[in-house]
């Protein structure tokens, strides 16, 4: 089993992006169950949302303690909120931010864990770039792709093929694609 | 088809495989995504033919359902929390009429204080109405209880409520195989209503019924129950041969062969109780669960057949008889009459408090050991409990309970998510 937390705030797809993960894992063949922390959904409050994937049905309803990947969309919340909470020594963790770890003042956070498995991508940068807005998260799904090795990026494809349409479709491809080959050059640097 | 998909548009997807003929709806939180994707369907033409009525309140939902299905027509609807609660006169209306109408209850809290989160105290409440009460485990089962609804509702011309966890189902995205529409066509015949308001043949329906025959008709209703009792299982069986899958019954047993002790529990919560089995089986426990799939009926005797070689049980439940205890656990207290067995209950997840496996595994040992008191509180903060009621002890104007609390916990309401 492998378990996803992803957090952000109202209106940065924070729901959204743990549903398309689950997608993707279910186009992979595996079982896959994604679900919101269920908080009142206003734009701009703390927002979490859950993903687990595993090759065997998964039955607990409980929320992610214990995470194997955290992803954050929005670095504001290190202040506010203990989203490294669980963090597994061998997990993966990804920011949206331009600067690196380092430069988020996060370092001590790297101790007890493998920094290889941290990294920052430019998400919100992505998503205007290619979708004319400041929305982050199918960047940092193809991120996460990247950095955990869990997914391929055709299987992101297919689940944003599913999501959106059109033009918004095209944009959120081209930003995936992008995203995915920075980390993958990033972690291979 | 199997679809990676969120519970609330797989049960629309369930809902409107069934051919409804009226779906009628009024928005409330977590079961507003379900009408919203029949709205969808009805409205691009892909569901027909169905009358899709906006109504203006809960009330209004259900008393539309109600003049459907006395006309002739398969009638859903669905609701949750405080939309059950103000539609209560037409839910008993419903059920004391006959009427065959199937409602998903998208199971929440009741407030005060207002809460939108799940437990099963909104279809509880609902208990003694003459409604059937199945709980689906998973978002598979949501969409097959459906289907077996209708079927087991129209035979018997009685209503039934498919109760789903609010968010926990409602929100999940998760595997769901939809069946095809030729499935559903040969399990759920056309609806062939046994009382219909037609102007050609006219008839009365809801007339006053005084002492003479009043005591009769609610026998009937508590009769069609028993009989639900037989077919809920036959219904189950049918499913199996057309859909290839177990889904619905009355009881699902798991890993009790050699239990000494027992779960008991209804809907989502049973997966993660099954995982926490596992890992104590792994232990060496002899511990097993009991999932309560039909809660009215009551299968009173499913349950103590399940119950009868085990030493202690313990009824895990998403609800609470306030000034008593647990709700379900007297039923099934009711059902163990005379066994000796070591009954336990256990209220946990009220207002969506996460119950966890950590917390789980630990009350199960407890129980195990016979050191639990007769009711327990899952995870509830002692700590705060006690400084309001020390508060109330030398304070009379103390103010009010929910706010004092969040206080004292750092929680400003208003700005968290």
């Amino acid at each position: 089993m492998f378990e996803i937390r992803i957090h952000g705030r109202g209106g940065q797809g924070v729901v959204t992006a743990a549903e398309m993960l689950s997608v993707a894992a279910f186009f992979e063949g595996r079982h896959a169950q994604a679900f919101p922390s269920f908080g009142s959904e206003r734009t701009g409050a703390p927002v979490v949302a859950f993903c687990r994937i595993s090759d065997r049905e998964i039955r607990s309803r409980e929320p992610v303690i214990e995470a194997d990947a955290i992803i954050i969309q929005d670095t504001t919340l290190l202040h506010q909120i203990d989203v490294f909470a669980g963090l597994k020594p061998d997990g993966y963790v990804l920011l949206n931010a331009h600067r690196n770890i380092e430069e988020l003042g996060l370092s001590e956070l790297l101790k007890g864990h493998r920094p290889e498995r941290f990294c920052t991508l430019p998400a919100t940068e992505l998503g205007l770039k290619h979708i004319g807005r400041p929305i982050p998260n199918v960047p940092l799904l193809a991120g996460f792709a990247a950095l955990s090795d869990t997914l391929q990026l055709e299987s992101v494809i297919r689940a944003i093929n599913e999501k959106f349409k059109g033009q918004v479709a095209v944009g959120n491809i081209a930003a995936a694609t992008e995203a995915y080959h920075l980390v993958k050059e990033m972690v291979h640097a | 088809m199997l679809k990676q998909i969120e519970g609330s548009k797989a049960v629309a997807e369930a809902i409107a495989l069934c051919r409804p003929e009226v779906i009628c709806a009024y928005p409330i939180s977590p079961q507003t995504h379900i009408v919203e994707a029949l709205g969808e369907m009805v409205k691009s033409g892909g569901l027909t033919p169905c009358e899709f009525i906006n109504v203006e309140s809960e009330f209004a939902a259900m008393s539309v359902a109600i003049g459907a299905s006395a006309a002739g027509a398969r009638a859903y609807t669905a609701t949750a929390s405080q939309g059950l609660l103000f539609m209560v006169e037409a839910v008993y209306n419903a059920a004391g009429l006959g009427l065959p109408i199937v409602m998903t209850v998208a199971n929440r809290a009741i407030g005060a204080p207002i809460n939108i989160w799940n437990d099963h105290s909104d279809s509880l409440s609902q208990r003694d109405s003459g409604w059937m009460q199945l709980f689906a485990e998973t978002n598979q089962e949501a969409v097959d209880l459906h289907i077996q609804a209708f079927r087991l509702a129209e035979e018997l011309s009685m209503p039934i409520m498919v109760c789903m966890d609010g968010f926990i189902l409602t929100h999940a995205f998760e595997q769901v195989d939809i069946p095809s529409q030729e499935q559903v066509d040969a399990y759920l015949p056309p609806f062939d209503p046994r009382q219909v308001l037609d102007p050609s043949a006219p008839v009365s329906i809801g007339a006053m019924v005084g002492p003479e025959a009043f005591m009769e008709v609610k026998y009937l209703a508590h009769a069609k129950q028993m009989q639900a009792i037989e077919r809920i299982p036959q219904l189950a069986e049918e499913f199996k041969q057309v859909f290839n899958r177990n889904s619905g019954g009355l009881v699902r047993t798991y890993r009790t062969e050699d239990a000494e002790t027992i779960i008991i529990a209804m809907g989502s919560v049973l997966g993660t109780i099954k995982d926490t089995v596992d890992e104590m089986r792994m232990e060496g426990h002899k511990i097993g669960v009991l999932g309560i799939i039909s809660y009215r009926p009551f299968p009173l005797e499913q349950v103590r057949a399940a119950l009868m070689h085990c030493k202690h049980f313990l009824v895990l439940e998403k609800s609470l008889a306030v000034g008593m205890g647990g709700i379900v656990a007297t039923d099934v207290r009711m059902a163990v009459t005379g066994m000796g067995l070591k009954g336990y209950t256990a209220i946990a997840g009220l207002g969506g408090r996460p119950i966890l496996k950590s917390s789980l595994h630990k009350l199960f040992l407890e129980a195990e050991a016979e050191a639990l008191p007769p009711v327990t509180f899952l995870d509830l903060d002692w700590e705060a409990v006690n400084k309001q009621l020390e508060r109330e002890k030398h304070t009379r104007r103390s103010g009010p309970v929910a706010e004092n609390i969040l206080h004292d916990k750092g929680i400003v309401s208003a700005k968290f998510g």
